[in-house]
């Protein structure tokens, strides 16, 4: 029963979101006042998304083998946490969930947006509900979560143990909250074009939205990314793996996005460039989720594929992503644009950070689908990877950088005072910074070495702004911007940090033998047996020290029982000044271990630096919804 | 704002988005050519890999003539199987070099008392350092080399029964 009440809801939350979309489009033409009814439709389709999802919770916490996804996914065996999570580590299930935050993103923005006008809010609500129909049609057209088994299996197959992860219950839902949060921008976007103007109050209620998504996205990926850190045990923090890119991509149109919609607010400008940035950050969700889900492009996240998803999907994208920029083009011209930006004035800087943040995605873009278009053009089959990115990419990000430290001192319109003076120190630290680079690390490459230089300048200079104001008295915003932008700051400490001072070590050893990494001695004492819920595992033990004190570090490899799968468990040491990192594999005839090790100095900067980043926005979205407020209890 | 800078989104986005769709309906081919087809084979000096055999350098690919280069191993299964087909090739007068992978003297020379000889010379390469060179990832895989010693065509995994007439096109055209 459980099963077909989640269907049932899923096929009626559908045929209010087509009634929503005929009403709305209605209500637009002036044929019909039908404001309230839209609003109360997109709420009510919201929370029977939520119900249906809530359903699908139930079937796996239940371990329902007659349910297929349950059979398929799931396993009684299974600790309840992964049992639950399980509900979304698959393809059915997480196409719900990001039915589901769609829906809710609609009945939210249908409750809370008092201040837009109802042309602009109600065609909003219509694209909305044009998004969740077609959604929805591929939820139940070609990937029913609540599909019966009959009969019902008699054991679960299993979840892939990689993601038998507490990762698995944080990662995905956020990194979906913020991937669908942009649909609202998306659709906000969308409506203005169509119903209303595009105007400061269209941006103030764009924000919250933008600012929202962009932290559930940075949350998401800087999980996402210590996650594969950790499991995957090889090490590394970013790949530049298709399906990274597929969330990075929104990220870098949303951060465009959440600064362009700020120069709307302030100076009324920039309107048609912010919304085809809406359209694109949304474009480039859709996009991840179709690179995903159809499996196109080859990647570590191996989904199940098949071409139908995909051709739906393809189908879908299509519709929504050629509709809005049709629609654009329309319109555009009908935007006003105000008077031309003083070249030095924040308004400038943030132009400068957009365009270098569009390149960035273009980047990131051609660098993901390179592979395709390639063979699409010339038949010929290549692969791009780290190397080019890095090249192409990180020169672009010091840029960016550099920016980053000024735009925040200019004040709107024109800047009248000496900006550069008060950026004299963080120059010098940064050339300071540099020299030392040069004579103590020459080895590594100049990325790293400029790196750690931007870092050593933009952490002070990021916190200049705070710089002799009332703490108290700042708006919220002010602290929120000037948090996210050290969390950049250290986040790129760390990246550099990482390429330049990490010292990796391959070798194979026999118990009681020791090995050198960087500065630390590791002794490795030997391997016994461990056993775990749904695992047996061999377990290392290595006893690390530089100078004093030993820290144990107890490196496995699984083997999972169901499915039969075998994995590496990284044993982590995590020191203010770094992480040891290691590794055990197989054992050869003669007795030894393979053994991974890695020192890495300054390493969890990089996602100290994320939190940072997303705290900031938190902060800043705390101050809008504060100042809102009291404007409205003020009327 | 310009039409044509208007413009640019959907255009852009057509193009992509009729990739995508090509990609999709294109039946998925994983064949990877090499990158060394229709170049020069890299330069290597192997000595005989058993007893009684010839060394392999790579001059000796260049007399003029086509020939097939079959990278083989004594402990490799599909290369027993590939065996009868190898030799069946020698019987219609293709010009057959071999490369010996990770292989010992003993080994080899057993192996090859008790499949045939198709191999006018066997080098030995112990270390898979001319196998990389050559592009190959395991055995067996077999080169078509032209009569100036450029490699024409890469098949990888064992030459089956049903593959003869294509490699014999090969040999025909590399000539």
């Amino acid at each position: 029963m459980i099963a077909e009440a989640g269907l049932a809801a899923l096929w009626l939350a559908a045929a209010l979101s087509l009634l929503g979309l005929f009403l709305s489009i209605a209500h637009v033409r002036g044929t019909l006042e039908a404001d309230k009814a839209v609003r109360a439709l997109a709420i009510v389709q919201g929370l029977l998304c939520l119900f249906a999802f809530a359903m699908l919770l139930l079937v796996f916490a239940r371990t329902d083998l007659s349910v297929a996804l349950v059979a398929e996914n799931s396993h009684s065996a299974k600790p309840l946490i992964y049992k639950v999570a399980g509900a979304w580590g698959n393809h059915e299930g997480s196409m719900l969930l990001w039915v589901t935050v769609l829906g809710l993103s609609g009945a939210a923005l249908a409750a809370l947006s008092h201040r837009l006008p109802s042309r602009t809010l109600i065609a909003a609500l219509g694209a909305q509900a044009a998004l969740a129909l077609g959604f929805h049609a591929f939820l139940l057209f070609a990937s029913n979560p609540f599909a019966r088994l009959n009969p019902p299996a008699p054991e679960g197959r299993g979840l892939n143990p990689l993601l038998q992860d507490p990762g698995l219950a944080f990662h995905p839902p956020t990194l979906y909250l913020g991937y669908v949060g942009l649909s609202v921008a998306f659709s906000l976007a969308v409506g203005a074009l169509l119903g209303g103007e595009v105007n400061r109050q269209l941006a103030r209620a764009m924000r919250p939205w933008v600012l929202g998504a962009w932290i559930f996205l940075t949350l998401g990926i800087t999980a996402g990314s210590y996650w594969a850190y950790y499991e995957l045990g090889w090490g590394g923090w970013w790949f530049w793996d298709p399906v990274e890119n597929a969330s990075l991509m929104p990220w870098l149109a949303a951060t465009a996005l959440l600064h362009s919609v700020a120069v709307l607010a302030a100076r009324n400008a920039l309107k048609a460039w912010t919304m085809m940035l809406a359209v694109i950050a949304f474009s480039m969700s859709m996009i991840g989720t179709f690179l995903v889900r159809s499996g196109i492009l080859t990647s570590v996240h191996a989904f199940a594929v098949d071409p139908l998803r995909g051709s739906f999907i393809l189908g879908l994208l299509a519709v929504y992503v050629t509709a809005a920029f049709l629609l654009f083009a329309v319109r555009a011209p009908t935007l006003r644009e105000g008077a031309p930006f003083e070249p030095v004035s924040r308004e400038a800087a943030i132009v400068a950070n957009n365009l270098l943040l569009t390149v960035i995605l273009g980047v990131v873009f051609i660098g993901t689908l390179y592979p395709l278009l390639a063979e699409a053009t010339t038949g010929e089959k290549l692969s791009v990877g780290a190397p080019y990115f890095n090249a192409v990419a990180g020169p672009l990000a010091i840029l960016l950088g550099i920016l980053l430290a000024v735009g925040p001192l200019l004040s709107w319109r024109r800047e009248g005072r000496p900006v550069l003076r008060r950026l004299a120190l963080p120059g010098l630290f940064a050339a300071t910074a540099l020299a030392i680079t040069f004579f103590a690390i020459p080895q590594s490459g100049l990325l790293p070495k400029f790196g750690l230089a931007l870092a050593a300048g933009l952490i002070p200079a990021t916190i200049i702004p705070l710089i002799g104001r009332n703490p108290l008295r700042t708006p919220l915003a002010t602290w929120g911007m000037a948090i996210a932008h050290l969390g950049a700051a250290v986040a790129v400490a760390g990246m550099a940090a990482d390429s330049a001072f990490t010292t990796e070590k391959l070798t194979a050893a026999k118990p009681g033998e020791t090995v050198e990494v960087g500065p630390w001695l590791v002794e490795f004492t030997g391997v016994t047996p461990a056993v775990g819920p749904n695992w047996t595992a061999v377990e290392a033990e290595l006893r690390a020290t530089r100078g004093s004190g030993v820290h144990v570090l107890k490196p496995q490899t699984r083997f999972f029982t169901n499915p039969p799968t075998e994995t590496n468990e990284a044993a982590i040491d995590t020191l203010l000044s770094g992480q040891l990192y290691t590794v055990i594999g197989r054992s050869d005839a003669e007795g030894r271990w393979q053994l991974r090790l890695w020192w890495k100095p300054l390493v969890t900067l990089i996602w100290f630096g994320g939190v940072l980043i997303g705290l900031g926005g938190l902060l800043a979205l705390a101050g809008h919804a504060r100042r809102a407020w009291r404007r409205r209890m003020a009327q | 704002m310009s039409r044509a800078l208007r413009l640019l989104p959907i255009t852009l986005a057509v193009w992509i988005l009729g990739t995508f769709a090509w990609r999709l309906i294109q039946p998925d081919d994983p064949t990877i050519r090499s990158q060394l087809v229709n170049r020069e084979v890299p330069a290597f000096d192997l000595p005989a890999a058993a007893p009684g055999t010839v060394g392999l350098k790579s001059a000796d690919l260049a007399t003029g003539k086509p020939r097939l280069l079959n990278l083989f191993a004594s402990w490799c299964v599909p290369c027993v199987a590939e065996a009868p087909v190898l030799a069946e090739l020698h019987r219609r007068g293709v010009e057959i070099d071999g490369i010996a992978i990770r292989d010992t003297p003993g080994a080899v020379g057993a192996f090859l008392g008790r499949h045939g000889n198709p191999y006018s010379r066997i080098g030995s390469d112990p270390t898979s350092r001319a196998q990389l060179a050559l592009g190959s990832a395991g055995v067996p895989e077999t080169f078509v080399i032209d009569g100036k010693g450029v490699m024409r065509l890469q098949h990888v995994g064992p030459i089956y029964e049903g593959d003869i007439p294509a490699i014999l096109e090969a040999l025909e055209k590399a000539r």
